[in-house]
């Protein structure tokens, strides 16, 4: 990596993962859900790219395609220089130990039947030939890289808390040295005084192994914290990518904003402001709507929205949004003059 | 009582005890607050911090055993409900508190229509006909916002989002009219776009009916934006009451200034590492002798070592009616949430 720092690390284009409905007695191919359909972003060695979006909009399908844990429908995946997407079952093996992930609940992601120390050096047992000494060695490192005490070596997980259990993950995914971490709402579990710990750690190894994050995650206030550039999706789409600060200073796409709008600020004068309430749920990725797939909660809806599925284009520099209010007719940066009390109006 | 008229509902001295194999857990000790009509209690606090447990004991939803109500009192009205009969706390539960949970799917009965669940407590507390009652939920199905009311009547639970779910929650415990509405999470398993739904129909139902709401919440996103007290949990007990702008500009205690300072802000400066509270949140093996917070404080004393520090007023104000603390450290005068 070290000669091609130009080339980002990751690479995702058009990534569609689609999962099959079967109906009736004979099973018949009737539909899919398509949890993602149509990604692509980037990400350089050493950035966080944040994922954020609502629960079903995809993030964590996307995560888990990347690494292909699903085998995505179409795409290409490119991480390091192999498609990942394609690679044999063989290569991909060999891949495997670069690119590891952080799962979202420290509970289930643990065998309770293995102790801290069988479960770190499983990853070692399976992709290395190292000796037990020298695993064990590695072990007390990891452990001293992500905060846990020598002793817990041979307890079980339910002998820990939830923050130590996300601790014990982190160090299992460390284990091989990885470029690039997936994780995949990996504080969502954790009480508050807890998840800082969680996240000061992950920035921590971060510079200390010029880590590379894929974060997702539904909490805005700390991807802002933790992320570099940040992608929101909705219905199996990127509604936007943007550097971090132009996203918070200011969302373009109308679902970036509403989603901003949302947060619970934890000052009593700033929570109290005037809101962008969205109307509705979010549709079924089995039958998404026909257009953009925000068009039925848009407060800006358009007639293009309903027909024309906007596609994610750079409309300023480095950020990109698929939203019609930015490409059709008034150009690309004529539209962002949109008043800002024109979207009050679903506030009750 | 700042203007005289009588609180709702008010708790003296709760104390709840779990009796497991491996011990007593105390998991509630000597909770006191009341509950104004029409105003919003938000009660802050980690998992384990008590809050739901005090909640729940209030009206006896905890099953005893292992649970065990050592102490205390729970006045609605003239009545303390930890000593009446069970038969007539069943119909206070119906019929005067209200109740929302975290869950709105395990929460709602998978096999009955959602009329039906709505029905049943009209029918039982109030004595409605059939026909009656079905008035009555089509204006609760109305009132909460969901469209169609009368033909969603017939529909199951997981016909609805969990949005609508949460929304058919709330006309439930709202159908008898009660006093007081106890939330409990109601918010924490929701898209942070249709929390904002629900918060904003909360508002607005308080607004229409006047009833008292106690917001249980670990966010305090979600208690800056409802409450119009807070109470902050900690091991059990209450740690630091007071008015909700008040707890978010002046915090006194070290946990409230701390947990204040953890969380990253959505605007303004972005910090560059987040303050963190080192250690874990205690385990309630016994009865405190000491302050909960002391092995995480940064402001530890002795005196937090061998004496458990009682809720003291120091806004003038009589305890429980302004701004009170449960700490024996005092922040300096000049500084207001500066540091932690």
């Amino acid at each position: 990596m070290r000669d091609s720092l130009s080339m980002p690390l990751v690479q995702v284009e058009d990534l569609k993962m689609h999962f099959p409905i079967y109906t009736g007695v004979f099973r018949r191919h009737t539909g899919d859900v398509k949890a993602v359909d149509g990604v692509s972003f980037t990400i350089q060695a050493g950035e966080t790219l944040g994922l954020v979006g609502e629960s079903g909009c995809g993030k964590s399908t996307v995560g888990r395609a990347i690494l292909r844990l699903y085998e995505p429908t179409a795409g290409r995946v490119v991480i390091g220089g192999d498609d990942i997407a394609t690679l044999d079952a063989e290569t991909l093996r060999k891949k495997r130990p670069a690119m590891q992930m952080v799962f979202q609940d420290p509970q289930a992601s643990l065998n309770p039947r293995m102790t801290l120390s069988a479960i770190i050096s499983e990853p070692m047992v399976e992709h290395t030939v190292m000796t037990a000494e020298e695993r064990q060695a590695r072990v007390f490192e990891l452990m001293d890289a992500v905060g846990l005490n020598h002793r817990f070596a041979n307890r079980y997980p339910h002998e820990f808390s939830g923050g130590q259990r996300q601790r014990i993950g982190i160090a299992r995914a460390l284990a091989l040295n990885p470029k690039f971490i997936v994780c995949d709402e990996p504080i969502a579990a954790l009480d508050v005084s807890i998840q800082a710990q969680v996240v000061n750690l992950l920035e921590d190894l971060q510079d200390k192994f010029g880590l590379t994050y894929l974060f997702i995650s539904h909490d805005l206030s700390m991807v802002r914290h933790i992320a570099d550039r940040v992608a929101v999706m909705y219905l199996g789409r990127i509604a936007e990518l943007s550097p971090r600060d132009a996203l918070y200073d200011r969302p373009l796409h109308p679902y970036a904003e509403a989603l901003l709008s949302a947060v619970n600020e934890p000052d009593p004068n700033r929570a109290r402001r005037e809101r962008i309430i969205l109307k509705g749920d979010v549709p079924s990725p089995a039958n998404p709507p026909k257009g953009c797939a925000f068009c039925t909660r848009c407060p800006k809806v358009m007639e293009i929205c309903r027909v024309t599925r906007p596609e994610l284009a750079e409309v300023q520099p480095g950020r990109f949004v698929a939203c019609h209010l930015y490409t059709s007719a008034a150009g690309s940066t004529g539209a962002t003059e949109v008043p800002e009390h024109y979207q009050q109006g679903e506030t009750t | 009582m700042p203007d005289g008229a009588a609180p709702v509902l008010e708790v003296r001295g709760l104390k709840t005890v779990f009796r497991t194999r491996g011990g007593e857990i105390h998991a509630v000790n000597s909770v006191s607050f009341h509950l104004n009509r029409g105003e919003v209690l938000g009660v802050v606090g980690e998992s384990g911090s008590g809050k739901s447990v005090t909640m729940m004991s209030l009206i006896g939803l905890l099953p005893s055993p292992p649970a065990e109500i050592r102490d205390g009192a729970v006045l609605l009205g003239e009545r303390d409900l930890l000593k009446i009969p069970p038969d007539e706390l069943r119909h206070v539960r119906g019929a005067k508190v209200g109740f929302v949970f975290q869950d709105p799917m395990t929460s709602l009965n998978p096999v009955f229509t959602v009329g039906m669940q709505i029905m049943e407590p009209l029918r039982e507390h109030m004595g409605m006909t059939k026909a009656q009652a079905e008035a009555r939920a089509v204006e609760l199905l109305e009132l909460v916002g969901i469209p169609d009311a009368r033909s969603r009547l017939k529909s199951y639970p997981h016909q609805f989002s969990g949005g609508m779910r949460q929304r058919v929650m709330i006309a439930i415990a709202l159908a008898c009219d009660p006093d007081v509405l106890i939330a409990d999470e109601p918010t924490t398993a929701l898209d942070v776009t249709i929390q904002a739904q629900i918060l904003e129909l909360v508002k607005e139902l308080r607004q229409k009916l006047g009833m008292a709401i106690i917001w249980i919440t670990h966010d305090l996103g979600v208690i800056a934006a409802v409450a119009d007290r807070v109470m902050v949990m900690y091991g059990g007990q209450v740690v630091e009451h007071g008015p909700v702008k008040e707890i978010f500009a002046n915090p006194r205690h070290p946990y409230t200034r701390a947990l204040l300072k953890t969380i990253p802000s959505i605007a303004g400066a972005r910090e560059a590492r987040l303050q963190v509270i080192e250690g874990q949140p205690p385990i309630l093996s016994a009865a405190p002798t000491a302050c909960p917070f002391r092995a995480r404080c940064a402001h530890a004393m002795a005196v937090c070592e061998a004496v458990n520090p009682a809720r003291r007023a120091f806004d003038g104000a009589p305890l429980g009616q302004g701004h009170d603390v449960a700490c024996h450290w005092t922040p300096p005068a000049s500084e207001g949430a500066g540091h932690a």
